[in-house]
């Protein structure tokens, strides 16, 4: 993204802040145990989990999860695990 | 057209030739004059604005960087308190580059509560990314607005100004100031051209979001427009003189530095006081020269260092106080980088702080401690007091 004089931007620029990188904690979500309930899509505050392809699964988007660990503590199959990001 | 005005008038009058489409300001002494004039050219229709009443000068500032990023020209006014309560919508109207012109009548900031001059409000924001230009008279007062929209305007520059000048020693009194008519200033200062504006058919957010990926380059951007002021004040000072007759090419006046042994740098009015001690002094033969600043920001140290090279003894003159720092006043440090020479002394003098009077006589006892090495002190304390 270019600059533009006085940080000004056309609407519809706020993806192009991908605040995943706020991240310590990358949720993983293991497509074996989780049933497909929808549960973290609808608790994600971020609105970043999404349906994995044409199955009934969830996958987070990890340009924006923040990684606040809410999906993980929701699941009731416990399917997803934190794990600390590396750099 | 000569007139004999008060400060505060020429002002107005100027920002009236400015062809400001909206005014918006909270009244406050020593300022009230300005924006009361400017009230009344509105009221008289002779002046086609939109004047916005507001309850503070946070809402002032706010209205005004509105009504500037919705592509209107805009002027506003304030001192003291008025300008520490705009501090916050400063850092943002320069951030997002709108070129507001504000005149500041400089005022002492409480506590205690002082409606007297000193330039503790102006120097306070210093670091807020604003042009902010000095006044020595009336003349200069008026003729800066014109200089200052043609500036800010520039897009090259896109940055915010304060006209500063001393409140009561310049807002009120009277001098005569010749006034342009507005065929001549239209022909300076053209109509505003926007870079950027806010219009329903082509949206725009303006002083967005910026993560850590961008923040640094914007703030590195501010800083280059500001350096690059510099030169477009020089060549919009020379062209007001081809035109009016009032050179203004130069960021700092030099007056009698050519065979000084003792310089004194100084900012504003007390400029006059400064030059009528010199032509004393030198009548008693000492050589003594002043260096006034008249932009504060952009800093124009190679300026100072031209003008005072080879000069071994300089005071400056401060009208503001940094509480804790060894020279006292800010704006030592800086010229003491500019001449950047360590066999050369540099010392502040902080005086005339809350209206504190200051005579011929104390500017001679100012140039005996700048030649007896003792400064970075206050200068006309009432020793029975303390």
């Amino acid at each position: 993204m270019a600059l533009r004089i006085g940080c000004a931007a056309a609407p519809g620029q706020s993806p192009e802040n991908k605040t995943g990188s706020w991240r310590v904690f990358r949720p993983s979500y293991d497509h074996e145990k989780c049933t497909g309930c929808g549960m973290c899509q609808l608790v994600c505050p971020e609105g970043c989990v999404h349906p994995h392809s044409n199955e009934k699964k969830y996958d987070p988007d990890l340009d924006f999860c923040k990684g606040c660990g809410l999906c993980a503590i929701e699941c009731p199959v416990a399917a997803i695990t934190m794990i600390k990001e590396e750099k | 057209m000569k007139a004999i005005l008060e400060g505060s008038h020429a002002a107005a009058e100027a920002a009236r030739l400015c062809r400001p489409d909206v005014v918006s300001a909270y009244p406050i002494t020593p300022q009230t004059h300005i924006v009361e004039r400017l009230a009344e050219m509105v009221a008289d229709e002779e002046l086609d604005a939109e004047y916005i009443c507001v309850e503070s000068e946070f809402s002032a500032l706010s209205a005004c960087l509105g009504a500037s990023a919705a592509g209107s020209r805009v002027y506003s006014a304030t001192s003291s308190q008025g300008l520490l309560l705009m501090a916050e919508v400063c850092f943002n109207v320069s951030g997002m580059r709108q070129p507001i012109v504000m005149s500041i009548a400089n005022r002492a900031v409480g506590a205690p509560l002082s409606i007297w001059n000193d330039m503790q409000d102006s120097i306070s924001l210093r670091d807020c990314g604003w042009i902010q230009l000095y006044a020595e008279d009336a003349q200069e007062v008026h003729d800066f607005h014109y200089i200052a929209y043609k500036v800010a305007e520039d897009h090259q520059v896109l940055l915010p100004v304060f006209v500063c000048f001393d409140g009561f020693i310049l807002s009120h009194t009277y001098e005569p100031v010749d006034i342009p008519t507005q065929a001549e200033v239209d022909a300076f200062l053209p109509p505003y051209k926007p870079y950027n504006m806010l219009d329903a058919k082509n949206p725009l957010s303006m002083g967005m979001y910026a993560t850590p990926e961008y923040y640094m380059e914007f703030r590195y951007e501010h800083d280059k427009a500001m350096a690059r002021s510099a030169d477009i004040i020089r060549k919009v000072g020379k062209e007001f003189g081809q035109k009016f007759g009032r050179d203004y090419s130069n960021l700092v006046e030099s007056y009698h530095l050519d065979d000084a042994e003792v310089a004194i740098v100084a900012m504003g009015s007390i400029s006059g006081t400064i030059k009528d001690a010199i032509d004393e002094m030198r009548a008693d033969g000492k050589k003594v020269g002043l260096l006034r600043i008249i932009t504060y920001r952009p800093f124009p140290a190679e300026d100072i260092a031209k003008a005072l090279k080879g000069i071994k003894k300089v005071g400056v003159f401060e009208k503001n106080l940094s509480v804790g720092a060894r020279m006292k006043g800010c704006v030592g440090y800086e010229v003491k980088d500019a001449i950047n020479d360590s066999s050369v002394s540099v010392l502040s003098y902080v005086g005339g702080l809350g209206g504190r009077d200051v005579t011929i006589s104390d500017i001679k006892k100012m140039v005996s401690e700048i030649e007896a090495g003792r400064g970075d002190c206050f200068l006309g304390l009432r020793q029975e007091l303390i």
